[in-house]
């Protein structure tokens, strides 16, 4: 394959071929008045790369990063050690620049680690049958609204209040498009979910129950009890999962009753990165469903000489056939963040996922009991992985704010991912990882008690 | 019982009313293995022309059109778990669908067995 830009005789012979004396002739068709004749406002023209360069460290500088401070930033996404070879690996050029497996003679290697990928997310999230990623956790779970429209020929959703609201504004935006009805909540104050307020808004027109678990509070429910109560309406239960560490500790959601597991895999292998590109991870427990599902599958088989081979399956529902029959608009995956989560997660293997999770649930522990004895801090949860919820005598918004001044990142206020809600200007999430100290937690202590004093 | 087919490569069965909808040995053969059917659900109303069913094969992704206008009254379940039926069975247990005919004159514009295989022989 070559790669090389085109030549001016390359250009001459296609303009001649199609009877083009130039390029500009091609775009007779443009008014004059619409091209543009000076400079665009507003943007210098040009600068050397030095001045670039040192323009761009001065703006980088006025960040305050998450290594740089005592950093307790969670909802949705975590501050994880990734291994430095997680990055020597993705960064191989038989990966790095390989774009997309149409080609599987050319493909076998990207096909495998899809492959293995897939097999990593499916035990992960106690499902039959994960695919190769989707582009984040917000957009699989509107995925995963659509497809249970599409099991249950329903068009009526139940979300959680304490399903990430960002990932609910996906879902809202996309449902204008399709007319599915959402039927959402404000997140409750308290201890634990409302599960018995969800489970009552469930009725035989809804199609999926969505639930976040841990919620983005931070707390857990008993998902085979929501599971049941979907299951008898005849509705499938849709289970988000922002923190695939916290599956180190807790229960597959697959087990639990979910039909379709999906979240956020940039937990592991993937890094912060200023919010993206990140990974949605999807995967259903019913093989029946397969053919509903959004995306690309990768499966194994073997070639006319019996040999183990990899290919993309079911790609009649994928964009590339029968565009007009995919299951989604979506029309790649995630391939180079989903290969960071299979080395990190190699890497890790059982034993050592576990031993990850129980670290940050000890250190989280260790926080909770800490920050709780801050007088004008509460916990909120009674049940926690590695997030959640403070209740502040103060505004949360503004001491976050303050607190960044000194240096402390003290997590996300309820005021930021709820921005019309009333009644949660007080409530701080803060999130705890492996690459939490107990110094960055007595930092956090004090300044909250310095602030709340 | 007449059986009528069409230049899509679908059968029709006639019974009274009721017509029994699948597609021709001549299609399965050139579909290859078959590894998916999706039947339209009974209560369904198509058109003339409509699409009705689609049938996956390792080689296609074919739609399945409405010979005639009508009513679904049932869907083949057996193609669910089945679906290489189609292959060993396309004339007989490979039904796709069932449906209460809407307007016997545009059986008129069918084929019957003698022009089907004459058409396919053309092919």
């Amino acid at each position: 394959m070559r790669y090389l830009p085109l030549t001016d005789t390359d250009r001459d012979a296609m303009l001649a071929k199609i009877g083009a004396a130039s390029v500009d002739a091609l775009f007779d068709d443009v008014p004059s008045d619409l091209y543009l004749k000076g400079p665009v406002e507003g943007l210098p023209l040009h600068a050397s790369e030095m001045a670039v360069e040192k323009h761009m460290r001065r703006l980088s500088k006025q960040n305050l990063a998450a290594a740089d401070a005592a950093f307790f930033c969670g909802a949705g996404a975590y501050r994880h050690h990734v291994p430095a070879s997680v990055d020597h690996i993705i960064q191989r050029g038989e990966f790095l620049t390989a774009y997309t497996p149409y080609q599987p003679e050319i493909a076998q290697g990207t096909l495998q680690m899809l492959f293995e990928f897939q097999t990593q997310v499916a035990r992960l999230y106690g499902c039959a049958i994960a695919n190769a990623s989707l582009y984040d956790g917000s957009t699989a779970c509107w995925e995963a609204v659509a497809m249970a429209g599409r099991v249950t020929r329903r068009k009526r959703v139940v979300l959680s209040g304490a399903l990430h609201p960002h990932y609910a504004e996906v879902v809202r935006t996309m449902a204008k498009f399709t007319e599915d009805r959402i039927a959402g909540a404000r997140p409750s104050l308290t201890a634990m979910p409302d599960d018995d307020g969800l489970i009552a808004r469930i009725d035989d027109q809804t199609s999926c129950v969505v639930v976040q678990y841990p919620d983005v509070l931070g707390r857990l429910s008993d998902l085979q009890r929501i599971a049941d109560a979907a299951h008898d309406a005849g509705a499938l239960l849709v289970v988000v999962n922002t923190e695939p560490v916290a599956l180190g500790a807790i229960e597959a959601p697959g087990n639990l009753g979910a039909d379709i597991v999906l979240g956020e895999g940039q937990s592991i292998g993937v890094g912060l990165q200023f919010g993206g590109p990140y990974l949605g991870l999807f995967a259903v427990t019913n093989p029946k469903h397969v053919r509903q599902m959004p995306g690309r599958l990768c499966g194994e088989t073997v070639d006319a000489d019996g040999k183990r081979g990899f290919v993309l399956t079911l790609s009649t529902r994928e964009q590339h056939i029968r565009r007009e029959k995919a299951t989604s608009n979506i029309c790649t995956n995630s391939g180079l963040c989903a290969l960071a989560f299979s080395v990190h997660m190699t890497l890790l293997g059982d034993k050592g996922l576990t031993a990850l999770a129980a670290e940050n649930h000890r250190l989280a522990a260790i926080a909770a009991d800490r920050l709780a004895k801050v007088p004008g801090v509460t916990v909120l949860n009674d049940h926690f992985f590695n997030e959640f919820t403070l209740m502040l005598d103060g505004d949360a918004r503004q001491i976050v704010r303050d607190l960044a001044d000194d240096g402390v990142l003290a997590g996300v206020s309820l005021t930021r991912l709820f921005p019309d809600a009333e009644g949660l200007e007080n409530g701080l999430l803060v999130a705890v990882t492996e690459t939490t100290t107990e110094e960055d937690i007595e930092t956090l202590a004090s300044a909250l008690q310095e602030k709340l004093s | 019982m007449p059986r009528y087919f069409t230049e899509e490569h679908e059968w029709i069965d006639v019974d009274g009313d009721t017509a029994t909808v699948g597609i021709t040995d001549y299609a399965q053969e050139q579909l290859g293995d078959v590894v998916f059917v999706e039947v339209p659900q009974s209560g369904t109303e198509l058109a003339k022309g409509a699409e009705a069913a689609v049938v996956e094969s390792v080689k296609a992704a074919s739609d399945v059109y409405a010979p005639i206008a009508g009513t679904v009254t049932e869907g083949n379940s057996a193609l669910e778990d089945e679906p290489e039926l189609v292959n060993t069975s396309a004339d007989d247990q490979g039904w796709f669908f069932k449906l209460t005919i809407a307007d016997k004159d545009e059986l008129d514009g069918l084929m019957d067995a003698k022009a089907y295989k004459a058409f396919c022989d053309g092919l």
